[in-house]
């Protein structure tokens, strides 16, 4: 009889292992995801359950007795009526409150978060590490650190998903878009793209290392790259000769650039903007689209000269030139 | 001898003894310049019908493919499988099949009307939609397209090379048959109401249709203009979906949904229209809550136009506009709830029969409503972050479009079936479908929402391993989907010639399009009715129609 009781037991968690209902539980935000989905779940549930009970109930209750029996009429009740609007809409009301919440926490990325850059290409990945090291549909994270990554496309619209974080994000050409998480278990999880984009669309596909923070230090130190993203794009810089222009001095064909990230600059027709991520890359591939008010526009697009990781590694060049570079980028 | 040749079935064929639409003339070219609106119905019933056989067969050889988790055929002929199913299963079938079908059939019929407004018209929508069916069917022959239904830019418009351009056609050609209809329709609701027959008399089935074709007019040019620009963009160039020169491939999305998610309304209104009727035949009670019932289509039709953002939550969509969007999808869910609680409450103390069309109903509503609340899945911004994109997606559309809008069309389909056709079918083998199609719709379409959580992603031909148990339950559910569709098909074809004499209200029910023989006259109504109480009034208490 235990016997039995046993191999019951051992075939369900047999089942279980075979039919989870939910994928690994491995970010900050997976478990507050997954209790609103089981919340939904159990209301679902609940619904259907009252919607099939009534119906088979009225189904058996009223059942047709004889071929020409006409049941009398029923009024149109408008307390019903207003209880199964107002209570539907209050719940719907709860549950909006309830994800929007969660849903504008998760979509700040903490200060202290390590950025870290992601190319969609048919159909593979292109992870980059700000120390320098280039991952293709495998990216190594430390647990316990916020990531955020900033994401565009060489081509197509992708999307980046892990679903052991619950997170996901389009990857489209010509925009940066962000996503962050933070890692909580130790282990390999999925990496999908989730937005079709042609024929090998379901191999673009990889996996999530995620290490304990010893194991991700010797994992980067491992790594053949000495150079750091900021030096690549420094070294890309004086090859594509942008300095002969951007000399670092205000005397230069083209503004000086040590210091500038992060500031407001001001354009030609008044409005100001500020020097980010967006505004550098557009610079660099659609230069006489930024009307600079002491520049003229002679700034020739790089365009097809330079890929999608290359703009990134210039970015993180121009990013880490503080004032006190000037002199160094106008050797 | 002659008694032995009388009992063999098929000799003594039974005919209506009257002159009808069917019987008045039965040359091709009867047909094929009828403006008839009972033909052009029957037209279109035999159109999308085709079309339903070919996207569902395009639907088999997908579910075979994700048997395996390598796949079966190549990656490109599987991604060209569903891009197909999608397009014309959505454009071709759900679009038109109640609005073309039954409400071209029925509108007149249910308002005591000789035809449409604009018969001519009415045929010219049917001849529009051959033509893009043409080019779409072209497109399936001379190689496929591989955009998937929604032609996401870029790919569709530098990246695929498929034959993105006929298929855009397709879907743009037959969107002027829509708009077509729509209009029709309207005319045909304001302006040929038979006398007596006010607002709030009318059946809910022309409620409905009334909503849809404002969507078909409001919503329908918007899909027309993004497939020209799409072909534009990809024949010329021109560079609006291009972010190299300057575009924006995420203002497609806009336009593309700001159609398409209308046009789920488009397929499920119609629907909910026939369910009114429905609900009401088989318990012969008035609904509860006319008005509810009435007015919340017309909330469903005008909220459908500010939601599609929801579509478009991880495209990096600002946090406001995902909250704006996200709080008007919760408040269109309403409509349908109070839709389904008054078809509910209409069942209370009613006079309950069984027959298939009832059997389709009530799966609708079981189904409506787990697609429904599966809706607040998607609609939540944290949980739609997940779900997005994958088979949980997959699942929701389809119990809102397979569960709901087909179940609702087979049900009219056999409730008005004695009508179209004068005959009846077998009820047994109706019923007996009936159950065969939930029970394999479910077991095709519940494993891909815990498919979906788990994590796996639409539109890949090849998954992970670890997915393909559930895989196999919703192939092998497809197959006895697959099964429980044709069944129908031969019943239906069987009782067209042989099916006994249907009579013209085998149902009891109430509503004009009873009131007439079945198969109608060509001029539907001998002499035009005039109607002197409420729409369902089986129990009599609003006073008595009478003829003349």
């Amino acid at each position: 009889m235990t016997g039995l009781v046993q191999f019951g037991l051992g075939f369900l968690a047999q089942m279980a292992a075979m039919l989870p209902l939910h994928p690994p539980t491995a970010s900050t935000i997976a478990e507050n995801v997954d209790l609103l989905y089981y919340f939904l779940t159990v209301l679902t549930l609940f619904f259907t359950a009252l919607i099939f009970g009534t119906i088979f109930f009225f189904m058996v209750k009223f059942h047709r007795q004889s071929p020409d029996e006409i049941p009398a009429d029923t009024q149109t009740h408008l307390f019903l009526e207003l209880t199964w609007t107002i209570i539907p809409t209050l719940i719907t009301f709860v549950i909006f409150v309830w994800a929007s919440v969660l849903y504008v926490q998760n979509s700040r990325p903490p200060a202290s978060s390590t950025e870290m850059f992601v190319v969609g290409k048919q159909w593979m990945w292109h992870i980059q590490h700000p120390e320098g090291i280039r991952e293709i549909n495998e990216m190594h994270v430390p647990v316990g650190q916020p990531i955020k990554l900033t994401m565009t496309s060489e081509d197509v619209i992708h999307d980046f998903y892990i679903p052991a974080f619950r997170v996901k994000k389009d990857v489209t050409p010509g925009r940066y878009s962000s996503l962050w998480f933070q890692a909580t278990e130790v282990g390999t999880y999925h990496l999908f793209c989730a937005q079709y984009c042609g024929t090998d669309h379901s191999e673009m596909i990889g996996w999530v290392y995620v290490m304990s923070p010893t194991d991700y230090a010797a994992w980067l130190a491992g790594g053949s790259k000495s150079e750091s993203m900021a030096q690549m794009g420094g070294r890309l810089f004086s090859q594509l000769g942008c300095q002969s222009c951007h000399t670092g001095e205000s005397s230069g064909r083209g503004p000086s650039l040590a210091g500038i990230y992060g500031t407001s600059e001001r354009m030609r027709d008044g409005s100001a903007r500020t020097v980010d991520d967006v505004l550098i890359r557009q610079a660099i591939v659609n230069p006489n689209s930024i009307a600079l008010p002491n520049y003229p526009p002679i700034m020739p697009t790089f365009q097809g000269q330079v890929n999608e990781e290359q703009v990134l590694q210039l970015i993180a060049y121009v990013k880490s030139l503080g004032p006190e570079e000037r002199t160094m980028s106008s050797k | 001898m002659s008694t032995v040749i009388a009992e063999m079935p098929g000799h003594e064929l039974p005919t209506e003894s009257h002159v009808n639409y069917l019987n008045v003339d039965h040359s091709v070219k009867s047909w094929l310049l009828t403006v008839d609106h009972k033909r052009i119905a029957i037209l279109y019933l035999i159109s999308i019908t085709l079309m339903f056989f070919v996207g569902g067969f395009f639907a088999v050889l997908m579910r075979l493919n994700l048997i395996e988790p390598q796949g079966l055929v190549a990656p490109e002929t599987y991604n060209k499988l569903f891009t197909m199913h999608g397009v014309i299963m959505v454009f071709f079938f759900l679009v038109p099949s109640i609005p073309a079908t039954l409400g071209n059939f029925l509108v007149p019929l249910m308002i005591g009307a000789r035809d449409l407004a604009f018969p001519r018209i009415n045929l010219l929508s049917w001849y529009i939609y051959i033509i893009g069916a043409a080019f779409t069917l072209y497109a399936v022959i001379s190689g496929g397209v591989d955009t998937g239904w929604t032609f996401y830019t870029p790919y569709s418009s530098t990246f695929a090379h498929s034959q993105v351009i006929p298929t855009a056609l397709g879907v743009f050609i037959t969107g002027f048959s829509s708009i077509l209809t729509g209009l029709n329709f309207i005319v045909t609701i304001h302006k040929m109401r038979a006398p007596g027959l006010t607002w709030f008399r009318l059946p809910l089935f022309i409620w409905a249709m009334y909503a849809t074709s404002i969507i078909f007019i409001l919503g329908t040019p918007v899909i027309a203009i993004t497939m020209f620009l799409l072909g534009l963009e990809r024949l010329l160039h021109i560079g609006i979906f291009d972010p190299a020169i300057g575009g924006d491939p995420i203002l497609f999305q806009h336009m593309f949904w700001f159609y398409s998610h209308p046009a789920v309304y488009i397929m499920i209104l119609p629907g909910m229209g026939v369910m009114s009727e429905l609900i009401t035949a088989f318990s012969r009670k008035r609904i509860f809550g006319y008005t509810f019932v009435a007015f919340s289509s017309f909330a469903i039709a005008i909220i459908s136009f500010l939601v599609w953002g929801h579509h478009m939550f991880v495209t990096g969509q600002s946090v406001y506009a995902g909250l704006i969007f996200s709080v008007l999808s919760f408040l269109v869910a309403i409509p349908s709830a109070i839709k389904v609680f008054n078809w509910t409450a209409t069942l209370y103390k009613g006079s309950i029969s069984y027959e298939a069309p009832m059997l389709y109903a009530l799966g609708f509503i079981g189904l409506f409503t787990m697609g429904g609340l599966t809706g607040l899945f998607l609609a939540s911004l944290a949980t739609d972050v997940h779900l997005n994109g994958t088979y949980f997606i997959v699942a929701h559309f389809h119990y809102i479009m397979v569960g709901g809008a087909v179940m609702a069309y087979l049900g009219g389909l056999h409730f008005w079936w004695p009508k179209i056709t004068g005959r009846l079918y077998p009820d047994a083998w109706a019923r007996f479908a009936a159950l065969v199609i939930f029970v394999g719709f479910n077991l095709t379409f519940f494993p891909q929402f815990v498919l979906g959580y788990l994590g796996m992603p639409r539109r890949y031909a090849v998954y992970p391993g670890e997915f393909q148990v559930l895989n196999v339950m919703s192939s092998a559910g497809a197959s006895i989907l697959g099964v429980g569709y044709l069944i129908p098909l031969i019943y239906f074809i069987w009782s067209f010639k042989y099916g006994p004499i249907a009579g013209p209200n085998p149902w009891g029910a109430k509503g004009l399009e009873w009131t007439t023989p079945s198969p109608p006259p060509t001029e539907n109504f001998t002499e035009i009715p005039i109607v002197t109480e409420d729409a369902y009034d089986y129990a009599g208490t609003t006073g008595r129609r009478t003829h003349g």
